[in-house]
């Protein structure tokens, strides 16, 4: 019964990788992923609050009354939603208003509270870590995949994170002459690109 | 910014579910059942009307006097949560059709973002309180009207012969972004 810190970590990579696997969180998926650089750091956003709420609940999990619980998990959530928006503004400000409503919004992303509810509210400190870690390093990685995917296409960009002087990644990927395929990039590409990489996820879980 | 606008832009141009992306969760988990789909849409065109007006007051007479911006994504959470168990009660006692109606559609509603984010896209435009209440007004039927379109086509999709890794999820993903873009024909009208 009892797993260990390392299977808690890897199974939010691959097996319960967010949002494929769980379709759940999906309003920041599609919001903010026009960029790979957007995706990065919204999942870098969503992973600070995921482990330091798990922490948080994991620890208070005796002492929180089963009734109020999901209402206790929502103020401790907020609050870390808060420090994270405090904590943008001061040192990723471009970011930040990039990002804009989405920040505020993780306090209603059904993984975070998933999580707390699912696994943090029953278990130890140390394996609610590894939990928020791996769900968070995963919905991050598939954050930037899609990111990626839409901005390549899109844009004909790649960009990993800017810096006040300089962008780190690549410029016109596929040259000057390509004519970036704009629809990639707005609303209803991100629809449609998530539910093909779904597909493309669908087809490689079935073998 | 006149009436017409905001109204226009609500429901179509700028459509909290298929062009802001906020409430995609319940807009693909209710949409499979037309039943369902409609249920979720009363549900959050009561609330969200409701919440955009509350959240506004608190925002305007209460944290802004007192410098406590800072604090609103808190200070919503909780009235949002209090408000749903609020009407939850009311609605038990004084209208238990609507209830029975609405059932486990209202408690999820607290972690619904289109509610929540509609607020927070209010008070961050500054509208006054007359198109606070319009914009609301205006967001909750644009979500009611996606997603009761979306559950009538996939009701249809299920009779469909989808290849096997399309199916479900992956395939209503694909569908939104079509509806999406009918939507994004829209555009040109603001």
């Amino acid at each position: 019964m009892a797993k260990t810190l390392t299977q808690e970590f890897t199974k939010g990579l691959w097996e319960e990788i967010a949002p494929f696997r769980l379709v759940l969180g999906l309003c920041p998926v599609l919001g903010v992923t026009t960029t790979m650089e957007n995706g990065i750091g919204m999942g870098l956003a969503t992973t600070f609050v995921l482990v330091f709420s798990n922490i948080l609940v994991a620890s208070l999990r005796n002492v929180i009354p089963a009734k109020v619980r999901i209402a206790c998990f929502i103020i401790i959530i907020a609050t870390f939603v808060v420090v994270t928006e405090l904590l943008m503004q001061a040192f990723a400000y471009p970011l930040f208003l990039k990002l804009g409503v989405f920040i505020p919004l993780i306090v209603v992303n059904c993984i975070v509270l998933g999580r707390a509810e699912a696994f943090a509210s029953k278990n130890d400190i140390a394996l609610s870590i590894a939990d928020g870690l791996g769900i968070g390093i995963g919905f991050t990685l598939s954050l930037a995949a899609l990111g990626a995917l839409r901005e390549l296409f899109g844009a004909n960009n790649l960009t990993v994170w800017t810096t006040p002087t300089s962008v780190i990644g690549v410029q016109e990927v596929f040259g000057t002459s390509f004519e970036p395929f704009s629809f990639m990039v707005q609303a209803p590409g991100a629809f449609v690109c998530l539910g093909l990489m779904l597909c493309v996820m669908n087809l490689m879980g079935s073998k | 910014m006149g009436y017409m606008e905001i109204i226009i832009g609500g429901i179509f141009v700028n459509n909290i579910l298929l062009a802001q992306f906020l409430g995609n969760c319940p807009f693909l988990g209710t949409s499979k059942k037309m039943e369902t789909a409609v249920g979720m849409a009363m549900a959050v065109v009561f609330v969200l009307v409701l919440a955009g007006v509350i959240t506004w007051l608190i925002y305007a007479f209460f944290l802004e006097p007192y410098k406590l911006v800072y604090m609103r994504t808190i200070a919503f959470i909780l009235v949002i949560a209090s408000l749903v168990q609020f009407v939850e009660m009311f609605l038990k006692k004084s209208i238990p059709a609507l209830y029975a109606g609405l059932g486990i559609f209202l408690p999820l509603i607290t972690t619904n973002c289109a509610v929540f984010g509609a607020c927070i896209l209010n008070v961050d435009k500054e509208l006054n309180f007359m198109k606070t209440l319009v914009q609301s007004m205006a967001y909750a039927v644009g979500f009611g009207l996606a997603l009761i379109l979306f559950a009538g086509v996939r009701e249809r999709i299920i009779l469909a012969r989808v290849p096997k890794p399309l199916q479900d999820t992956s395939i209503g993903l694909v569908t939104a972004g079509i509806l999406s873009l009918t939507f994004y024909a829209f555009k040109g009208m603001i």
